[in-house]
């Protein structure tokens, strides 16, 4: 995926792998292959979600996307320009324009600031503000913003319920008035009522201030409300990206159309046979050769289990990660190894 | 099949809750958990009991199989499985009914099974600690592998002394030691092929920490199954879990369902898993049921403000709509509204609601809420 006008973020072969050491000399024995080789853009504006189970990868690439982590291999280019290498003063300036909301607002609010001061630190640390005053106004209006209101600011984490913290986590992200916010799974510690609200409060600061969302989520159906776009992961891997719609509607590779029907849908009147992959997700320390998913796919041939399936487009923006371009779920895995449907298979690029 | 049919015809009640009352002591003041709760559960029926956290639907299901922590006290209410108040029953006696009538599963897997015992040991525990209501299982479970292992084939004398064995053995005849722990192996096999888990043999010699999180869930449904309960509730079994995995064990239940002669009550925040899964839903807010009905009515002609908000808050994984969220948050528990718990909430409340506390009442056959709009 190359980049092209109207992306803020691309991100080129992405790598992060994390050395396991063992033995009495500490020597390297393995690698935890975390982020192996994800390339995907998001264009201004829009919402770019991410979709995978646990353990994906989902959260690593977030953390390497901000440079929280240095990646293993590969390229981040943020609004035009190369920012891979970036450290110390250029890589604060692009803080200020890259934020992040974590999942869990009880673990990443100190418990003993209180929300101002939580709000007027980050603008001390960018330089943001020249006087006390100004840090202040600043935060009053950015407590607004997100719903809640200025008497809320002399106060500590804990009186505060679960989705009004992650309100405050969102303020504090948006102090820096950044482009590009990372959503790591923002409403998973949330009950559903108030997940709406997040959801919500989350669009339309997004039409307000223009921002652009990577929206990490496990959870399809919160996914499918907010982003335009989808990508879903596997194993530290891409394996579809496509517009939203085109992800529910029409999924192509074999992962995404399970990951799409094992949801259940609340309506009781639809229910249909839950479709259940076999097994568990390999472990990413060893991944299996060729195609990763070749373990759980119903449909794996022999070329699965040998090579590695390229990123291809097989639509306008629609890219799937499978040697295969057919409609999986009415066709059988025989079928394909006999080769009566050879014409699904794509000559390697 | 025969249980559905049989389940169809007597919907008599196997669990009554009346009037439940559970308040938690802590330094800060009496937590209020359970306001009254009401709740019935018949007969081979799955039972969804949704909320959001903190509404109880944990305690309820603690008090049900006695479990409650200490601080907590029962102020009032009579919990009657099959008629038998499990309220007035001694600690003894509440623990065989956890061995033999009500079984539970929670949502992680992980903390409920012992690390350091293998899960066919912890299966065979359960098998064997009261024999006398297990033995006719085993030896039945003897018998099945025993034609399985003589089938067409001429028997010999070993074999012929092993069948006249089996057959021999009453619900009170004394077995040895020996003889226990293979019959009992076979029937814990037995189950662990029943919640579908690959290579039950293997599985039956690992320890929990080599099961993934599925299979750690499905080993433990299997425990419970293996107590035969009457009555079994699941605790948020699928929250800790991936989507596909999931799919996995909801697909499981619903196979059991046909397979076991249980009631289940299925605790969870899910609304989308109550839609796929249950026959009847309770919807549950702070302390209080507010609604029950059958699954179907319940979505299609909600009647609570509290069900309607909450079916408007879900994210749909079939269409995109906009979210309506309902105000405000979950109230504290120890200082609870007064008079109907929601009204602070409630876009619809009206003089009488910050003073009466409106009872469950039914509307329409079978389906009850707990409302002063609805009367009461």
């Amino acid at each position: 995926m190359k980049g092209r006008d109207g992306d803020l973020l691309t991100v080129q072969d992405l790598h992060k792998w994390f050395p396991i050491k063992g033995g009495l000399l500490g020597k390297t024995v393995g690698q935890l292959r975390a982020v192996d080789g994800v390339s995907l853009s998001v264009m201004k504006g829009e919402t770019l979600g991410v979709v995978g189970e646990s353990g994906c990868g989902k959260t690593t690439l977030a953390k390497t996307i901000l440079k929280l982590i240095k990646p293993t291999k590969g390229k981040i280019i943020f609004d035009g320009s190369d920012v891979t290498d970036l450290s110390g003063r250029k890589a604060m300036r692009l803080r200020r324009r890259m934020q992040i909301v974590f999942q869990d607002p009880y673990a990443s609010l100190d418990p003993r600031q209180t929300v101002r001061s939580c709000l007027t630190e980050v603008m001390g640390v960018h330089g943001l503000v020249t006087s006390r005053r100004e840090s202040e106004e600043a935060a009053e209006n950015l407590i607004e913003k997100v719903g809640l209101n200025p008497d809320h600011l002399l106060r500590f984490p804990h009186e505060f319920s679960g989705g009004q913290r992650q309100r405050i986590a969102v303020a504090r992200a948006l102090v820096t008035n950044p482009d590009f916010l990372v959503l790591d799974e923002p409403t998973s510690s949330l009950d559903v009522s108030v997940q709406a609200q997040i959801l919500n409060l989350l669009k339309s600061l997004q039409r307000e201030f223009g921002l652009t969302y990577l929206f990490i989520s496990h959870n399809l159906a919160v996914i499918r409300q907010v982003s335009h776009r989808t990508a879903v992961m596997y194993l530290g891997r891409m394996v579809e990206i496509a517009e939203t719609e085109k992800i529910y509607s029409e999924p192509k590779h074999p992962y995404t159309s399970a990951l799409v029907s094992a949801v259940p849908i609340p309506d009781p009147s639809r229910r249909t046979e839950l479709a259940a992959l076999e097994g568990d997700v390999p472990s990413p320390v060893n991944i299996p050769p060729g195609c990763r998913f070749n373990t759980r796919c119903p449909y794996a041939t022999e070329k699965c289990r040998r090579e590695t399936p390229p990123l291809v487009e097989i639509a306008p923006s629609h890219w799937i990660e499978c040697h295969y371009d057919i409609d999986f779920p009415s066709m059988k895995r025989s079928d394909l190894e006999r080769g009566l449907i050879s014409g699904g298979e794509r000559a390697p690029e | 099949m025969a249980v559905m049919s049989r389940a169809l015809v007597t919907k008599d009640a196997v669990l009554e809750v009346k009037d439940l009352r559970v308040d938690f002591h802590t330094y800060a003041g009496d937590v209020k958990a359970l306001n009254g709760v009401e709740l019935t559960v018949k007969r081979g029926e799955i039972l969804g009991l949704v909320g959001e956290s903190g509404c109880g639907k944990s305690v309820t299901a603690l008090s049900i199989v006695g479990l409650l922590p200490q601080n907590a006290e029962v102020v009032s209410g009579e919990i009657l499985l099959e008629g038998r108040d499990l309220l007035r029953l001694t600690k003894e006696e509440m623990r065989l009914a956890r061995l033999g009538e009500i079984a539970i599963v929670f949502q992680d897997p992980a903390t409920y099974l012992n690390p350091v015992i293998n899960i066919g040991a912890q299966i065979t525990e359960i098998l064997t600690s009261d024999r006398r209501r297990f033995q006719v299982e085993l030896v039945s479970a003897g018998l099945k592998d025993f034609e399985g292992r003589v089938q067409g084939k001429p028997l010999s004398p070993a074999l012929e002394k092993e069948g006249r064995r089996l057959r021999s053995i009453t619900p009170s005849s004394r077995m040895r030691r020996g003889e226990v722990k293979r019959l009992a192996k076979l029937l814990a096999l037995s189950y662990l092929r029943m919640v579908k888990l690959p290579d039950a043999a293997r599985v039956f010699k690992m320890y929990p920490f080599e099961l993934s999180g599925g299979m750690r869930q499905r080993a433990i449904i299997a425990m419970a199954l293996a107590r035969r309960p009457k009555l079994l509730l699941a605790d948020e079994i699928t929250t800790a879990l991936d989507v596909t995995v999931q799919a996995q064990i909801l697909r499981l239940l619903k196979e059991l369902k046909e397979k076991i002669d249980a009631s289940v009550v299925l605790i969870t925040h899910d609304l989308a898993v109550v839609a796929e899964l249950c026959d009847r839903a309770a919807v549950m807010y702070a302390g209080n049921i507010v609604e029950v009905a059958e699954v179907k009515e319940l979505f299609a002609n909600p009647l609570h403000p509290y069900t309607k908000g909450l079916l408007e808050a879900i994210p749909r994984p079939d269409s995109r709509s906009e979210l309506k969220s309902i105000a405000g948050s979950v109230p504290d528990l120890l200082f609870p509204p007064t008079g109907c718990r929601f009204h602070p909430r409630c876009p619809f409340a009206f003089d009488r609601c910050p003073k009466v506390a409106p009872p469950l009442v039914e509307v329409s056959p079978g389906h009850l809420v707990a409302c002063l709009l609805y009367g009461g």
